[in-house]
């Protein structure tokens, strides 16, 4: 039997001579540092997702009627006469809330270490692209249930596009193709969000893990270990510090994907809805343009950027700062890279000052999540009693904006003025398994 | 610090935040719309569901219909034959598989009530259970609505109490009347008993309420069953990772 593999692998390399150089330069001998610690998980874990979304996403679209009409039907003819099919449909919902939940993590992990400095600008940027399409892909795809949060939310955002001067309400009509989201709305989400978006995240994942591989990965320590000592006990002349990827981070990766299901199953078969988080109560409403729900407001992961438009108030005649701040909040991300000029790259290093920055910037986003999620609404007439709601969510929304850009200004004076005391970064990585 | 330190450190104190995150933000939702009565419904018990669906075919799909849901599906669920269903259930005529569609003519329900009586195949997903089972046991009679009803949860409800003869009739107890002020209920009193007591009544109104909730989501019943052995292959499949992990990773120094 052996000899069989051995044949049909000779018989491939004898007509693909550089497959298995290219296997070993990512896999067996693309060399990792050793003391990657539970940070390091999610970064597989998106691909994990992605991997799912794909093949779950395929079943749904077997069975899905992407029309105005059918649409919310053929999403109830999932979940109750499709075999398996409620199973497939909570797979691909809770992994498109799990999907951000991993990638802000990774995210978080990228800004916490370092990991957008130098030598990896081009991986962060990159990184940054794929998480720009994965919010088109899932807004796209929350829409085409067509209950009555996906029409609303639908109709919300691509407002957002008409606070722009003089092109606004043509650019609507031209995104939604239509004076409202209507069935060609509903259609052109469909194509974009099964076939044109998924291909370009797919591209971008590939591209992010090749930038990667280029330059290598970074640590929890910062620490390069391309420029440490060479040679480890499978090279001479590679890092120390770095071990193979396979076995032993597919390994690993391995355990990480266990705890991940574990949370997802748990999720998926006892609150596929998660309280009203991850599938809404409106949205067992079909769409209806004639009642507006209660309360408009976004999938949770979308809560922070849009408590940011909501909390810029419109001048000089136009509502338009508020969209363009929140292209900012993601603009800025972008740029990190270059906000940043100091040369430590793990918290582990970097002055105090970093320290809380970083922990405030975490605290914004989380407060900006609950204006956005309405939690602030419910929340300051329970503390405070009967107060003007607006004034007071104003006053939090506004400070906590203030302080998630106002992170990316104190790191750029912080690190450009040299005001940051580091402590000094090892030679070596310090901790592993 | 010591190894165990480091370990509960980097491990052990992220994933327990993790964790009272998921669970702290689920039951800070579950308290959501104030004032609700808890349903206390459970889609597992059977019984529960096969008198709520009872009381369902024989005082909502009058008027109400559950165009998700086939004859045959309930039947296959409640652990009913398709003759029991037929007989005991089905009142329109229609066939085993048919959804469950009310006989009410949309056009003459709109000029009866102002408006059609709404679908409720996924009332509890689209309104909570509590929400439901709070509505049922609010109404009251009022002689300012057109129809002679009212309802706490959802005032100026367009639909008459078809479970009158069962709670009994309820009065509303006005607050003190305030200047500028619309008139607001105090509480609800019932002022004459009905069939039931109001404990069975409750009782009756919590198996209604579960049937609606099966019926938002049929699915529930073999997402429960099939859960907990997913779950505990997982925790295998963990457990196995695990260990491999570990005996790799025996020569990284």
């Amino acid at each position: 039997m052996a000899n069989v593999f051995t044949n049909i692998g000779d018989w491939v390399t004898e007509r693909a001579p550089g497959m298995m150089p290219m296997y070993r330069a990512h896999m067996t001998e693309y060399y990792a540092p050793k003391n990657f610690n539970l940070w390091y998980y999610f970064g597989s874990l998106a691909l994990l997702v992605l991997v799912n979304q794909i093949v779950t996403g395929i079943f749904l679209t077997m069975n899905y009627n992407p029309s105005a009409a059918g649409a919310f039907d053929s999403v109830q003819y999932i979940m109750r006469d499709v075999e398996w099919g409620w199973l497939i449909r909570y797979m691909h919902s809770t992994g498109a809330s799990l999907f951000f939940v991993v990638v802000f993590l990774h995210m978080f992990r990228g800004i916490m270490y370092g990991s957008y400095k130098r030598p990896r600008e081009l991986v962060w940027l990159l990184g940054m692209l794929i998480f720009l399409v994965l919010m088109a892909e899932a807004f796209m795809g929350y829409v085409l249930p067509w209950g009555n949060m996906s029409f609303w939310g639908a109709k919300v955002i691509v407002s957002l596009f008409g606070t722009i001067p003089v092109i606004g309400s043509t650019l609507v009509e031209w995104i939604m193709g239509d004076f409202l989201p209507a069935d060609a709305t509903l259609n052109r989400f469909f194509a974009l969000h099964v076939i044109a978006l998924p291909i370009v995240l797919l591209l971008l994942v590939v591209l992010h893990i090749a930038a990667l591989h280029e330059v290598g990965s970074n640590n929890p320590d910062g620490v390069e270990i391309k420029k440490g000592p060479k040679g480890n006990r499978w090279d001479a002349l590679k890092p120390s510090d770095g071990i193979p990827f396979h076995p032993y981070y597919t390994v690993k990766d391995l355990v990480g994907v266990g705890f991940f299901l574990l949370i997802a199953a748990f999720i998926i078969f006892f609150a596929p809805t998660f309280g009203g988080w991850f599938l809404e109560h409106d949205n067992s409403i079909m769409a209806n343009n004639l009642v507006t729900p209660a309360e408009i407001k976004p999938v949770w992961y979308f809560t922070p950027f849009y408590a940011i438009v909501r909390m810029i108030p419109s001048f000089a005649g136009t509502a338009v700062w508020g969209v363009l701040a929140m292209f900012g909040a993601i603009a800025v991300l972008f740029l990190l890279p270059w906000f940043d000029r100091g040369k430590v790259k793990s918290i582990r290093y970097r002055g105090t000052g970093y320290k809380v920055a970083l922990g405030l910037f975490v605290l914004s986003f989380f407060g900006l999540g609950a204006v956005g999620a309405g939690i602030t609404a419910e929340v300051i007439p329970e503390w405070f009693g009967n107060v003007d709601l607006t004034t007071y969510e104003n006053a939090f929304g506004r400070l906590m904006t203030l302080i998630y850009f106002g992170f990316f200004a104190f790191l750029w004076a912080y690190t450009h003025f040299g005001w940051e005391k580091t402590k000094p970064v090892p030679e070596r990585v310090t901790t592993h398994d | 610090m010591t190894k165990r330190q480091l370990l509960m450190k980097r491990y052990i104190f992220p994933v327990a935040l993790a964790f009272s995150l998921i669970v702290g933000s689920v039951s800070a939702n579950a308290a959501e719309g104030g004032g609700l009565l808890h349903a206390g419904t459970n889609v597992q018990d059977q019984a529960s569901l096969q008198r709520g669906a009872r009381l369902f075919f024989n005082y909502c799909v009058g008027c109400h219909s559950l165009k998700y849901m086939r004859y045959s599906r309930i039947a296959q669920d409640l652990g009913l034959s398709e003759q029991e269903v037929m007989q005991n259930l089905n009142f329109t005529g229609a066939r085993f598989d048919d959804p469950v569609i009310s006989h009410m003519p949309a056009e003459l329900a709109t000029k009866w009530f102002g408006k059609a009586p709404p679908d409720l195949s996924l009332e509890v997903s689209a309104k909570t259970a509590d929400w439901v089972y709070t509505y049922l046991n609010s109404f009251y009679l009022d002689p300012h609505s057109p129809i002679g009803w009212n309802n706490t949860v959802l005032p100026n409800a367009a639909m008459p109490f078809p479970l009158w003869e069962l709670q009994g009739l309820q009065t509303a107890q006005m607050k003190p009347a305030k200047v500028g002020e619309d008139p607001a209920v105090e509480k609800l009193v019932l002022s004459q008993p009905g069939k039931l007591t109001p404990a069975q009544f409750q009782q009756a109104t919590r198996d209604l309420t579960n049937f609606l909730e099966y019926a938002s989501e049929p699915a529930a019943l073999e997402r429960h069953h099939y859960g907990i052995w997913v779950l505990l292959f997982l925790a295998f499949f963990t457990l196995l990772a695990a260990m491999l992990k570990k005996e790799y990773w025996k020569d990284v120094h």
